[in-house]
């Protein structure tokens, strides 16, 4: 099924722009960032989180730990799939326990993923608290999930793909729509 | 590759340098979870394996049953019999019981050559072989080549030496097969009577001489000695054997400096390996044991995780 | 018994060296003619051979029947049924049943027995007591109740004095005595040929080696023993040079050679993924020992082709590879396979009179039976084959109990379509004749 753009929601300083409010909120939400870290989940909230992470240091003045979460092994639709999700490393090299964690993924759209990845975190540990950031909020969720911290909420249909682009991965730096 | 598109893991002489990479990749990942507090993760829930041991064995079972605990999936775990006596019917009635219990994995070690092919042709469930007499001991080839990756960063022109009874050796025959899909050079080194006949069928070198055959070695991995290939006239005494082809710090003297020493276990101290070897740090006898573990978790998950293709 | 006119075949005769246009005329069991354009005789039947080949009436000389005591396995009776589906008039069986035919007693058995079978049967005695090695069967008693040969097939006789001692005692009797080679301690418990694919596949293998020691220690006990001996199912290309050399010296010795041995390699056990129908005794052997048993049949070192029919249960096979039993069964696919070889023209210099010769003229001269030929006088054993009758082996459709073929699935051009046992006909147009 060809898909064909349809619009262009977020640019290179769009996201920008939307990454550093959502810094602000951050360090607004927890009343500085001691105790906050930030966790992308592979592959796109990798480096989201790492410019948070850049953000937030040039707010605040120090370097918070950032991890890696690598949802596949606790995805709900493993037996559902034809192709097989490859399994990557999962690295969150500090402790969780009583930290604030801010997940950090490209697009909330059903919920799925971010319930995988709460329970990955804690299985690997006990937050205070789990907060989450995300570029872009599509709606259509089908578990009782909500974001903390979003960039940009883009009303979508569910036969339209959100298309995130980011210079790290792809090149470009980019949110647009594409219908079918 | 992402995928494995296979039913069964029956050996490494079959599979290709894309698969072994992914599952090598996969392992990799799979080990992280073994450095957790909490060693689980979710990922087959509800479903079942079944670890068929035809042969003894604790080192082999304890990792795929780790395996399986970590993956979460349901397992059963029987020892079953098998003699040419108890005339052949006790594999046969197996499959017709793995096929009524709705399993989805058989692990399968068992004595006679070429069982785990009889078994994936008979049901339906993945097949991965545990050891089938002195065929393959796929899991253990992959969890070699892990270590050596592990420990040496690649495995594309690396001399591995492989020292002892190569024609009964299962580990043998995967590690030469999976070491050469990866790029590495093989050679084989022991008493005559310890090689397969016909040795050039595995593309592999044969040095006699045990100091020559490790000269630039970068693994050197020492193989298990049976005793019953003494009383089967192969070679004349332990004493003799541990003289001429054990490893020890001048009989390796040749192999590069940060040589690595393996062995799939257990080790008859001072005749395959002198102690004083088998302890040093260049030994990784340890480390397999965890790569195990991890491999074993790779391979249930690319077989078990993804949707059977019709 | 009526009178039958095989008529407008090709008829392929051996014996003679005749091979040309020409009709046969059957009488009470033997052949009366074999001419052109002979007229029906009235109230005979007619067999319109346009498009066929007929021959001598085809004779494996190396069969397992399994009766008495395997019946489960096969019988004498689907044996001979097997037979003569595979264009057979005839068939030597051989003497490991149970009990073994080591005595008058149980020739007389397989003689009864065979009384009610499609093709004829002819016992093979066993050579020592009880398959056992040990001390001399009675050959004579045996030989008197109707034996054709001796053997322990299945075995070797270990002993060097008793083999000496029997192949001496058979040559008063001028009895033929048939020889397994096989030197149980060089083939070592082995499971497949040993080589570079018994390495890749760990199966302990049996060396060529444990044929050939054998095989020469028996041509040196013939120097001076002076029996007939036929060396059962060849498979080596040192054995091929070690028969080659003992006829050229000029020594009573005669060979057989199977079509397993003839058109698989052990590449079969490889690539079948281990299934136990390629295990078979003497094992299926290397690509070069291939092309040796072919030089060996086509120069003459090589007398016969014989099937060395071991039909096994299925469930018997279907276990894992070290613990199935060795055995092919060939009784059904010998003649097409051969067939399809020579049609194929792969093998050069394999001519349809040349095999007629392997399978029907030699083992008869071998044997010492009224058969083999197709000339006045002879018994009117037949084999009428269809050359562009194509199929594909499919053991369910078998006749014997058996199912054990490598050759499952092999597409072949070239089939039996009558076979005609002492004038009588046993199969018509590719169906077996039941029972009356």
């Amino acid at each position: 099924m060809a898909l064909t753009h349809k619009a262009t929601v977020m640019d290179e300083k769009g996201i920008m722009q939307a990454l550093r409010r959502i810094a602000h909120e951050i360090i607004e939400h927890n009343k500085g960032i001691d105790d906050v870290v930030l966790v992308g989940i592979r592959s796109r909230g990798v480096p989201l989180a790492k410019r948070l992470q850049a953000h937030l240091n040039e707010i605040e003045g120090i370097s918070i730990p950032l991890g890696i979460l690598d949802i596949t092994l606790y995805r709900d639709d493993l037996t559902e799939r034809q192709d097989q999700p490859q399994v990557h490393t999962t690295d969150v090299p500090f402790a969780l326990d009583k930290k604030h964690v801010v997940l950090v993924d490209d697009v909330l759209y059903t919920g799925r993923t971010i319930r995988a990845a709460m329970d990955a975190l804690i299985d690997l540990g006990r937050p205070a608290t789990i907060q989450l950031a995300v570029l872009v909020d599509r709606g259509h969720r089908e578990l009782p999930i909500r974001a903390d911290y979003i960039g940009k909420n883009v009303p979508t249909s569910s036969s339209e793909r959100v298309d995130v682009k980011l210079n790290e991965i792809d090149e470009s730096d980019q949110v647009d729509i594409l219908e079918q | 590759m992402q995928t494995l598109r296979r039913k069964d893991i029956l050996g490494l002489e079959e599979m290709s340098a894309e698969e072994i990479t992914l599952i090598l990749e996969t392992a990799r990942s799979m080990r992280e979870i073994m450095q957790r507090k909490i060693k689980k993760v979710p990922t087959l829930r509800g479903r079942t394996v079944l670890n068929l041991f035809y042969e003894p064995s604790t080192r082999t079972k304890a990792s795929f049953e780790l395996a399986q605990k970590y993956m979460s999936a349901d397992s059963v775990s029987v020892a079953g019999t098998s003699s040419s006596l108890v005339k052949g019917e006790t594999l046969k009635d197996t499959v017709r019981n793995v096929e009524v219990m709705g399993i989805e994995c058989v692990i399968m070690r068992h004595p006679v050559s070429g069982s785990a092919y009889y078994l994936a042709r008979n049901v339906e469930a993945s097949v991965i072989n545990a050891g089938d007499g002195m065929h393959e001991h796929p899991t253990q080839g992959l969890l070699d080549m892990f270590t050596i990756l592990d420990k040496k960063g690649r495995l594309e022109e690396l001399k591995v030496t492989i020292v002892g009874d190569i024609r009964h050796s299962r580990v043998a025959r995967s590690n030469i097969w999976g070491l050469q899909k990866m790029g590495a050079e093989v050679v084989v080194s022991g008493p005559p009577t310890l090689m397969p006949p016909d040795l050039e069928a595995f593309g592999i070198k044969y040095c006699p001489c045990l100091e020559d055959a490790v000269d630039g070695a970068d693994v050197v991995m020492a193989l298990r000695l049976q005793k019953e290939r003494q009383e089967g006239g192969l070679f004349p005494t332990l004493r003799e054997y541990a003289e001429i082809y054990g490893l020890t710090s001048q009989s390796i003297a040749k192999a590069k400096d940060d040589l690595l020493i393996m062995h799939p276990g257990p080790i008859n101290r001072g005749v395959e390996i002198s102690s004083e070897l088998a302890d040093s740090n260049r030994s990784v006898v340890l480390e397999q044991v965890t790569g195990g573990v991890a491999i074993r978790m790779a391979l249930l998950y690319l077989l078990m995780g993804g949707v059977k293709e019709e | 018994m009526t009178t039958l006119l095989i008529k407008g075949g090709r008829v392929v005769d051996s014996f003679s060296n005749f091979d040309g246009q020409a009709d046969l005329l059957i009488k009470d069991g033997v052949i009366e003619a074999l001419e052109k354009g002979l007229k029906p005789p009235s109230g005979s039947e007619t067999i319109d051979a346009q498009d066929l080949i007929v021959m001598p009436g085809l004779i494996d000389m190396h069969v397992h029947l399994r009766d008495p005591g395997y019946e489960y396995k096969e019988d004498i009776i689907t044996g001979s049924r097997a037979a003569a589906a595979g264009g057979f008039t005839a068939i030597a069986a051989m003497a490991n049943t149970d009990p073994v035919c080591d005595n008058p007693t149980t020739i007389h058995y397989v003689l009864e027995r065979a009384g009610n079978a499609a093709v004829n049967v002819y016992p093979i005695g066993a050579l020592t007591k009880g398959l056992e090695g040990k001390e001399m069967a009675e050959l004579g008693r045996m030989k008197n109740a109707g034996a054709i040969a001796f053997s322990d097939d299945g075995r070797p006789v270990v002993n060097g004095t008793i083999m000496r001692n029997a192949m001496q005692y058979a040559a008063g009797l001028d009895a033929l005595v048939i020889a397994h080679e096989e030197d149980l301690d060089l083939a070592a418990k082995g499971m497949m040929h040993e080589g570079s694919v018994s390495s890749v596949l760990g199966l302990r293998g049996i060396p060529a080696s444990s044929e050939e020691a054998m095989l020469a220690r028996d041509l040196m006990l013939l120097k001076t023993t002076g029996a007939r001996l036929h060396i059962a199912h060849v498979s080596t290309a040192g054995s091929v040079q070690l028969i080659r050399r003992a006829k050229a010296e000029g020594l009573t010795v005669t060979a057989e050679v199977t079509p397993h041995h003839l058109l698989l390699t052990d590449r079969a056990v490889k690539n079948s993924g281990y299934n136990t129908n390629t295990k078979v005794k003497p094992p299926l052997r290397s690509e070069q020992d291939r092309q040796a048993l072919w030089e060996g049949l086509l120069d003459g070192t090589i007398d016969a082709i014989a099937s060395d029919h071991a039909p096994h249960h299925t469930d018997d096979k279907d276990v894992e590879f070290d613990f199935a039993p060795f055995g092919i069964a060939g009784l059904e696919t010998t003649l097409p396979l051969l067939l399809d070889e020579l049609f194929s023209g792969r093998i050069k210099g394999l001519t349809l009179s040349l095999l007629v010769d392997k399978m029907s003229t030699a083992p008869a001269r071998i044997l010492g039976l009224n058969g083999g030929a197709l000339q006045p006088g002879s018994a009117a054993d037949v084999t009428i084959v269809d050359p562009k009758r194509s199929f594909i082996v499919n053991p369910e459709t078998w006749h014997s109990k058996s199912r054990n073929t490598p050759f499952a699935g092999r597409q072949l051009s070239g089939a039996p379509v009558w076979t005609i046992v002492g004038g009588s006909v046993v199969m018509k147009e590719g169906v077996i004749a039941e029972q009356e």
